[in-house]
């Protein structure tokens, strides 16, 4: 059993690792806790449905599935159409509220709106698609059989290897492009870069980007892997606030620790306590970093 | 014509009730500075104790205790506030967002336990048969509320009063100084933290009285009357009055119910039978749009802050 | 073409500025900077040389006043165009990216060239201070105060600017690390900048400078040669605030006629005390 809720642990982790880069990176470029930002997950895992049926048209979906994997290339076609389009509401929704707000008003009420734009985000899902889960396709998959007698869907094997490539990417990204550089930049003082000629307008224009991607191609490996339903994001808030904490806002590796972590200590836990208190544990996980360092992992909260 | 005044009496009840919760977070964010994002789960702990205390007797739950009315309603607070004092001690000296995120876990996870703890909160089906004391009083349901609306507005009355004396207060004057500038009123030899938790235990013991006037209303609790969505409703009551107001607070609560109620009805009336669940989420949107647009068009945000910032101004 | 006849590089008139606009600090400030001329700018606690300069890198908000840079107007422009527009400005703190390594803080230096062109500056940048590029791994946390100091000069000289901007460069530094970073500033100016910086280490700034503008209480009190205020009784008494002899009229050349505000000022400082 120990093998199984590890490597669930360990696939869980991979998901909120992807979408706690994004909030990692708004909370500290940003400095305030967005708690829209699991809705960019639910939003990703539903735009791709839209992308998906688009590519039905032109092809028949079921016939060509790569390999053992429950889909074949509209899915990857709809992964990038999701990232994209779950970009640009990121991309609107700061223009229209949240950077109109950071500039007249103070940090909590950034915060409220988030609480704000996160339920009407949920609700636009009810009422676009209805309360039901919905799953991307009908198929059937056949669990491989690894090492300690756990078993693994060829999909989940897939969302292991897509996060890996994500944060390899982004590594690249921010170590050897001058707009990486230019982020991390403006994430430790954003008014040294202004005086260096960044445009951290820009720059924080690239943060939603590359957050919103994050968070759709999370949200689509959890419809791939689990299921899609309205309330994906809402059950994602505490985990992935506890992996961004956890990690310190503003990292990369940190956050994509965090998010093992949380991960981890989630399906590990039920072990010990009931698994309907589950959800309970990112929490618990937050109360105790937070207990020791009230200021966030690495004191950024001054 | 009754069915009118039926309906406003009833209306008038849960929003004096919410009304009594929004003076409690007006206390914690208005007047303390402190953002509590689990307000639902302080309501549900008053409304669960008070659904136990004076509840009857139930097969394999916990109850059978059937107290008076009122000894549910000061259990409920205690318990509420017994709850803010645990939570406080642990929390407190968090800034703004790490208390906002822990107070959301706690909100969360209190829903957790009631949904869960079954011997107890009776899970997923809640608990039912928790008596209302203006049922014996009248043969009509209409003398009925309109006695319960009585002890619902006294309720809010006690607590408004309350609330202005004890802001007028030396205590309340201590709250404004620790908000304004912290470190200066702790030279002063002032304890911030214990003023901060007892704010928050006062505001919370409210919340749990709010809970519990409730369920001694509608007559059964379950999980699903304390989602987020009461989080939310409250905090845009307090947003809407006006923070830091306690006449703001109780409008506030009004108002938004009002809207609440109202796009609910508009909703049932336009919508379709077949997909009235999803014309539901149009209640939230609409609330949730107001919000947003009443934050981006007043300029200075929620109130609190605004009278923080302009004492600073006045140099 | 003489010093004197040349236009100045830097030229800002009637600076009304300040942090929030219903508080200016600064009343009508004027500064002035040649080509290949080191400027500093000296005052009392308070005085408002930080803001100005500021104000002139687009930090702080100009309610009024004017500021051109080689007769282009760049007043309340953004201060991510500055450097792009040949205005260098090195921050007294946080004027480096600690988390960042020499050679990221460089490459960030150059964001406004294309990517080859800053490339081959920044090896200019490694041939010209050879301790950078020993380093150019290392996070700029591992420098120490002086070292950090080169470094953000460095950054901003990747855009080859006309105009370079310092606040109190020296702060912090040992006297060996500040004499050094003086030298530094010399040679800029001896490349053909133009040098404006705010120093509290008066005298010592003052001996490396061409130009010296003495501020107190956001206004102009006394410009002119760096020698002849280092001689001038006038500018010690405006530090310690005291009522000055009034009709010391050491004029020399060049020196801006302001002995009206300095009468005035004498008599409201000696109204108000010695000031710290």
């Amino acid at each position: 059993m120990f093998m199984q809720h590890l490597a669930d642990g360990i696939l869980s982790g991979a998901i909120v690792a992807l979408g706690a880069i994004g909030l990692s990176f708004t909370m500290k470029i940003l400095r305030f806790a967005n708690f829209s930002h699991s809705e960019l997950l639910t939003w990703g895992g539903y735009l791709a449905l839209i992308f998906l049926a688009f590519a039905g048209s032109f092809a028949d979906l079921s016939a060509s599935n790569i390999g053992p994997f429950s889909f074949g290339w509209p899915m990857l076609f709809a992964m990038l159409g999701s990232a994209l389009a779950t970009s640009l509401l990121a991309v609107l929704l700061h223009y229209l509220v949240f950077r109109r707000l950071a500039r007249t008003a103070g940090h909590m009420t950034l915060v409220f709106a988030s609480f704000g734009i996160a339920l009407l985000l949920r609700h636009l899902v009810l009422l676009f698609w209805g309360h039901d889960p919905i799953y991307y396709s009908n198929e059937l998959q056949f669990a491989i059989l690894i090492p300690g007698g756990a078993r693994v869907m060829p999909d989940q094997v897939f969302l292991l290897g897509l996060t890996i490539l994500v944060v390899v990417f982004l590594h690249l990204f921010l170590t050897r492009s001058r707009t990486g550089i230019a982020m991390r930049g403006v994430a430790e003082n954003p008014e040294l870069a202004r005086i260096t000629g960044v445009n951290v307008d820009w720059i924080i224009i690239w943060v939603w980007v590359i957050g919103a991607s994050g968070a759709a191609i999370s949200g689509v490996l959890y419809g791939l892997t689990v299921q899609l339903r309205p309330e994906l994001g809402f059950s994602l808030i505490l985990p992935l606030f506890a992996a961004a904490i956890l990690g310190g806002a503003g990292s990369l590796y940190g956050a994509v620790l965090g998010g093992l972590i949380v991960g981890l200590s989630e399906n590990l836990s039920v072990m010990v306590i009931p698994s309907t208190f589950k959800p309970a544990v990112p929490f618990l996980l937050i109360l105790v970093i937070l207990y020791f360092r009230p200021d966030g992992m690495f004191g950024e909260r001054k | 014509m009754i069915g009118f005044v039926s309906y406003l009496v009833f209306f008038l009840i849960l929003a004096l009730t919410f009304g009594i919760a929004v003076l409690g977070l007006n206390l914690q964010w208005g007047y303390t500075g402190l953002f509590n994002a689990g307000v639902a789960g302080f309501i549900a702990v008053g409304g669960y104790v008070m659904a136990i205390l004076t509840g009857p007797s139930r097969p394999e739950v916990l109850g059978g205790f059937e107290l008076p009315f009122v000894i549910g309603l000061a259990g409920a607070m205690l318990a509420a506030g017994l709850a803010a004092w645990i939570i406080g001690l642990m929390t407190l000296r968090l800034r703004h967002e790490y208390l906002a995120v822990a107070t959301f876990g706690i909100a969360v996870t209190i829903h957790l336990v009631c949904l869960n703890w079954e011997s107890v909160t009776g899970g997923t089906l809640g608990l039912i048969g928790i008596p209302n004391p203006a049922r014996g009083l009248s043969e009509s349901v209409l003398m009925q509320n309109v006695f319960y609306l009585l002890i619902v507005a006294v309720a809010a009355l006690v607590a408004f009063v309350a609330l202005e004396r004890i802001v007028q207060s030396p205590w309340g004057r201590m709250l404004k100084a620790i908000r304004e500038d912290e470190e200066a009123a702790a030279s002063l030899g002032k304890n911030p933290a214990r003023v901060r938790l007892e704010s928050f235990v006062l505001g919370c013991m409210l919340m749990g009285l709010c809970g519990a006037l409730y369920v001694g209303f509608i007559g059964y609790v379950s999980p699903s009357d304390f989602l987020p969505i009461v989080t939310f409703q409250i905090w845009t009551m307090l947003i809407v009055g006006g923070s830091a107001n306690n006449r703001g607070a109780l409008v506030g609560a009004v108002l938004v119910w009002g809207v609440w109620v109202g796009s609910g009805f508009l909703v049932s009336r336009v919508v379709p039978p077949e997909i009235q669940a999803q014309g539901g989420a149009l209640q939230a949107i609409l609330i949730g749009l107001i919000l947003v647009l009443t934050l981006l068009f007043r300029p200075k945000g929620l109130i609190g802050e605004e009278v923080h910032v302009s004492r600073h101004a006045q140099l | 073409m003489s010093r004197q006849t040349q236009k100045p590089v830097l030229s800002a008139s009637g600076i009304v500025a300040g942090y929030r606009p219903d508080l200016p600090i600064l009343h009508g400030v004027e500064v002035a900077v040649k080509a290949g001329e080191v400027a500093t700018i000296i005052g009392p606690n308070g005085a408002g040389k930080s803001t100005l300069i500021k104000a002139v890198a687009g930090l702080v908000a100009i309610s009024a006043g004017t500021v051109l840079l080689d007769d282009r107007e760049i007043t309340g422009q953004p201060a991510h165009q500055l450097a792009r527009l040949g205005a260098g400005f090195v921050p007294q703190t946080g004027n480096v990216f600690a988390s960042l390594t020499i050679q990221e803080n460089l490459v960030l230096g150059g964001i406004g060239l294309n990517r080859a062109e800053a490339l081959a500056r920044i090896k200019e940048i490694y041939q010209r201070y050879p301790m950078l590029g020993e380093k150019r791994h290392d996070k700029a946390a591992t420098l120490s105060g002086g070292q950090r100091q080169i470094l953000a000069v460095a950054r901003v000289l990747i855009m080859r600017p006309r105009l370079i901007l310092l606040d109190e460069p020296t702060a912090g530094l040992s006297p060996m690390a500040a004499a050094e970073l003086f030298q530094l500033v010399r040679a800029l100016a001896a490349d053909g900048a133009a040098i404006l910086m705010v120093e509290q280490n008066a005298r010592a700034a003052l001996k490396i400078s061409d130009t010296g503008f003495v501020l107190a209480e956001g206004q102009n009190r006394l410009s002119g040669p760096a020698a002849d205020l280092l001689a001038d009784a006038k500018v010690g008494q405006i530090f310690l605030g005291q009522r000055t002899k009034a009709k010391k009229a050491a004029k020399k050349a060049g020196q801006k006629p302001v002995k009206k505000a300095a009468k005035k000022a004498a008599r409201k400082t000696s109204k108000k005390g010695a000031k710290g």
